[in-house]
């Protein structure tokens, strides 16, 4: 590869990363890789008890390795992974950001890593002294009156969030309404989970500008749509800047506004979601909190409701009497639980440690440096790749692949050569609205340096998609394996591995 | 800020390329009327010591010693191993593999998630995680009544089930369903002749526990046949994944759907989450099954590679028609699940299961011998409920130990229950300690 497509970006190499085999293959029986107590208790036979038909021995296919081996197996799949910790990672709407080490070591300390769901309130106030304290301050910085910490993920808060709205007007006019209006820019899970609980998903046409339209939106709106879906910035980028005006419109025909917290990191402490009209919004913690995405969760989705809304939060809540915390499981008309116990408290350690050290200032700071970066690397991208819309961005910035139509080269093509360069690829093919999108979100964490080596790979690639088609559709030539057929994953599932495990290694 | 790597004259430079002269202009798409007045009224920031000691306060408050008890969060060994690799940064700052290229390491992990799933659950096929038992409950009950295609609208559950997943479901399927709470018998276990008068034609799935809350195993092929004769699905619930290490897998005894929690494999309580919530079934249900699936196949050359794989079920592609809204799982959580599964292997996994059954059963025999008599005559794992002093929380306290839950708040009938669990982390003189205390 010529050095005129590589031009000084820290590209990506190959030297001593491994192809691994499956653990499965690396069994050698007779080995063992933990050390186990030994019984100190008579060595009773479980048959005297249990019926033979219920119990098995040392399961088959289990395989059979010393820690050793088993350290240097994960150790070597970890380095075919690319990490935030070890280059850009700008994936939009993912918030990307370095995850605090000093947050890593609070979710690790024993008092927390081992406190058990339920001990004692007595036993647990330290826990839930830092559950009251994140509650408080979510709702602070989202402006809201309440948060309940419960809901696993994001969808889930979404989840939490409509049954809540659901809750509301069955209890205000006796029954649950039976729409939902939702961009088109829209996450999947918006629908996804309005349809779980029974709502008609009804889409809403975003402007030329990527917004959405008061009149749009007053078109659609009447008695029987129970709430509008918004995520703001949206998934392009754009704030809705007509926000309040459509928050009114839902509300004059009883309807109730739903904020998607996802891009929250825009507008830390420049905006709040409660002060435009909307009245329950879910957290992303690992996106906006830095709490570590961990190769696909655990998420934790944090759900911040108006005063309207608070009585039929998830329960139970944190409250504090006196010098006391406890949770308070009398809420008459919560929606009830979601998931076993308080939610992913781990990740809540995290979200805490990580405002605790930024601060007011460092919040506000935040948002700003996210911005700026979106906003510098737009200025570098836009020379030669077609911004999807015009109108200014905040934290994030869509491109698409238009420019390259006569070449034959697309975005996947672009996104498998960023990675020759040592660069993640942006989200691509999102949103659903622009053909070819690709989905940038370089997030407050990366120098300007990095930004520029970026926009550098992006134009050696450009330049390359023009000089050599053909050679760029072979890419990534660098990773441990080779661009991936998906099509044969999904057309032949393989969902485990069997001793008949036939796909050569 | 250190974690932000931009100097001033940086920023100005970079304004300057935007086109602007202040930060404050960046935010110019925002109209004034949304913006926030004044500054945020949270605390002013911490450096990192002081944060550190805060915290380090804050979790001081909670016991440091082992609790008997278990109720869906169990207290286990982790080797040290299993976090210093968690703690790769490759793995734990790494997002969902859309680009499975880059995303080898993670995707393998998956891969031999999965079938560490199918291998202890007896079930072909498995999904890359779940958020917790409960909610995988849940998702268990609607794929039941997707697979009737929504002809069957009736969920029965055990009421030995989890208190909690029972609680979950009836969220999930609050709109639309009808669930039925079956009793269970003077042996903890789930009273057939009254689950026979409850499943009918509209029954889409049986949910029950194994083992149970009680800690009881459950006749797991008596109640998969009810169940099959109505033609409906048994979902079994697992809360405690290393029973699986002793006990015949669910699939061996007729359940169509095994969900759970491995938290006990390689992590930590954490206060109740996050933990790992695993759903497997057969293969004939592929495609009504819930949340990410990885598979294996080839790269450009042949070799071997893994993908995620039948997104068509999935929100971002089919949106509201989605088999679920689920968008992530519990990587990370699977992952130290997988890795302490390797660890532990074929032999160590049995011989820890056994350990744990031993232990238990020592400290049943014991407790029997002071007058805290088994609740239910069930066969029993690691858990079990035995009736006990009305204090016995205060008595297991002022001994220096942890645990032993009240269950009467859960089954008011059951006045005197203590739920007890014992692993490997309670040895012979914890044990005796904790006999003591309620003698």
């Amino acid at each position: 590869m010529s050095q005129e497509f590589f031009p000084k970006t820290s590209p990506g190499t190959r030297g001593l990363v491994y192809r691994e085999p499956l653990v499965f293959e690396r069994s050698v029986p007779g080995r063992i890789g933990a050390s186990l107590p030994s019984a100190g208790v008579p060595e009773t036979d479980p048959t005297d008890e249990i019926p033979a038909e219920l119990l098995r021995g040392p399961i088959e296919h289990f395989p059979s390795l010393s820690e050793n081996e088993v350290v240097r197996h994960y150790v070597r799949l970890s380095q075919t992974n690319h990490s935030i910790d070890s280059g850009f990672y700008p994936l939009g709407s993912c918030t990307m950001k370095f995850n605090p080490k000093v947050n890593e070591w609070a979710a690790r300390l024993p008092g927390f890593a081992d406190a058990h769901p339920y001990l004692p309130q007595e036993q647990l106030q330290g826990v839930l002294e830092l559950m009251w304290r994140l509650q408080n301050l979510l709702s602070e910085i989202g402006g809201f009156a309440a948060t309940s910490l419960q809901p696993a993920a994001g969808a889930q808060g979404e989840m939490a969030g409509l049954m809540m709205i659901r809750a509301y007007h069955l209890d205000k006019q006796g029954s649950p309404r039976k729409k939902v209006l939702i961009p088109d820019s829209a996450h999947g899970t918006n629908p996804a989970s309005a349809a779980l609980l029974g709502y008609q998903a009804v889409e809403l046409k975003s402007n030329a500008q990527g917004m959405l339209e008061p009149e749009v939106v007053a078109r659609a709106m009447d008695e029987d749509v129970a709430a509008l879906m918004v995520t703001n910035p949206n998934t392009l980028g754009i704030f809705e800047t007509h926000i309040k005006e459509i928050a009114e419109i839902v509300h004059a025909k009883g309807g109730l506004v739903y904020g998607d917290g996802a891009n929250m990191n825009a507008i830390l402490g420049v905006a709040r979601p409660g002060d435009m009209g909307i009245d329950v919004m879910h957290y992303n913690l690992h996106k906006t909190f830095s709490t570590p995405h961990g190769g696909g969760g655990p998420g934790s989705g944090p759900v911040s409701v108006s005063a309207a809304l608070e009585p039929f939060l998830p329960r139970p809540v944190v409250v504090k009497d006196g010098d006391t915390f406890r949770f308070d499981f009398d809420r008459p008309k919560s929606i009830g639980k979601l998931r076993t116990f308080w939610g992913n408290f781990g990740m809540m350690v995290r979200a805490y440690t990580y405002i605790r050290e930024l601060g007011r200032e460092g919040l506000r700071a935040t948002a700003e440096r996210a911005v700026l970066n979106a906003q510098y690397l737009r200025k570098l991208l836009e020379p030669d790749w077609h911004v999807a819309y015009e109108n200014p961005s905040l934290h994030e910035v869509v491109f698409t692949d238009k420019n390259l139509k006569e070449t034959g080269v697309t975005t996947m093509d672009v996104a498998k050569a960023l990675i020759d360069h040592g660069f993640h690829p942006p989200t691509v093919y999102f949103p659903l609205i622009v053909a070819g999108a690709l989905m940038i979100e370089p997030t407050e964490s990366e120098s300007k340096e990095t930004l520029e080596h970026f926009a550098a790979a992006m134009r050696a690639i450009l330049k390359r998609a023009k000089a050599d088609p053909e050679g760029l559709k072979r890419a990534p030539e660098k990773p441990v394996v080779e661009r991936l057929d998906e099509a044969r994953a999904a057309r032949r599932p393989i969902l485990r591995w069997t001793p008949d495990f036939e796909i050569p290694f | 800020m250190r974690y932000h790597p931009h100097t001033p004259e940086e920023i100005q430079e970079m304004l300057q390329k935007i086109g602007v002269s202040r930060v404050e202009a960046l935010f110019s798409p925002i109209p004034d009327a949304c913006k926030l007045a004044g500054p945020l009224k949270v605390p002013e920031a911490l450096d990192e010591r002081s944060l550190m000691d805060h915290l380090e306060e804050l979790a001081a408050k909670q016991p440091r010693v082992p609790p008997f008890l278990g109720a869906g969060a169990y207290p286990h060994h982790v080797p040290p191993s299993v976090d210093q690799l968690l703690l790769r940064s490759e793995l734990y700052t790494a997002y969902t593999p859309y680009q499975p290229e880059v995303s080898q390491g993670t995707l393998q992990i998956t891969f031999e998630f999965q079938t560490y799933v199918s291998l202890l659950t007896g079930l072909e096929i498995a999904n890359a995680s779940m958020y917790d038992g409960a909610s995988a409950a849940a998702e268990a009950a609607l794929m039941a009544v997707r697979v009737s295609r929504g002809q069957r609208t009736k969920i029965v559950l055990s009421r030995a089930l989890h208190p909690e997943y029972r609680d979950v479901v009836r969220t999930y399927l609050a709109e639309g369903f009808s669930v039925e709470e079956v009793g269970f018998g003077p042996d903890g276990r789930i009273d057939l002749e009254a689950l026979r008068a409850a499943v009918d034609e509209k029954t889409a799935a049986v949910l029950v526990g194994y083992p149970n809350f009680f800690g009881v195993i459950e006749d797991l092929r008596a109640v998969s046949e009810v169940a099959r004769e109505k033609g409906a699905l048994t979902v079994s619930c697992t809360t405690e994944g290393l029973a699986l290490g002793l006990l015949q897998g669910p699939g061996a005894l007729g359940a169509e759907i095994a969900v759970g929690e491995l938290q006990s494999f390689g992590n930590g309580m954490n206060f109740g989450g996050p933990g790992v919530g695993f759903f497997a079934t057969r293969e004939a249900y592929l495609r009504q099954l819930p949340g990410r699936i990885c598979g294996a196949t080839v790269d450009r050359s042949g070799r071997r590679g893994f993908v995620l794989t039948l997104s068509t079920r999935e929100q971002h592609i089919r949106r509201e028609r989605a088999t679920s809204n689920i968008c992530t799982n519990h990587g990370l959580n699977a992952a130290a699940a997988t890795i302490h599964l390797s660890l532990l292997g074929r032999e160590g996994l049995h011989a820890l299961a056994l350990l744990n059954y031993r232990r238990a059963r020592y400290a049943r025999e014991r407790l029997a011998e002071v007058g805290c008599k088994p609740l239910f005559s069930g066969p029993v794992f690691n858990e079990f409920a035995v009736r006990a002093p009305k204090d016995a929380p205060r008595r297991i306290r002022d001994a220096g130990l942890a645990g032993g839950l009240q269950i009467d708040c859960y089954y008011p009938e059951l006045e005197d229950g203590l739920l007890l669990c014992v692993t490997e982390l309670h040895d012979k003189t914890r044990i005796d300690a904790l006999v003591q205390a309620l003698a």
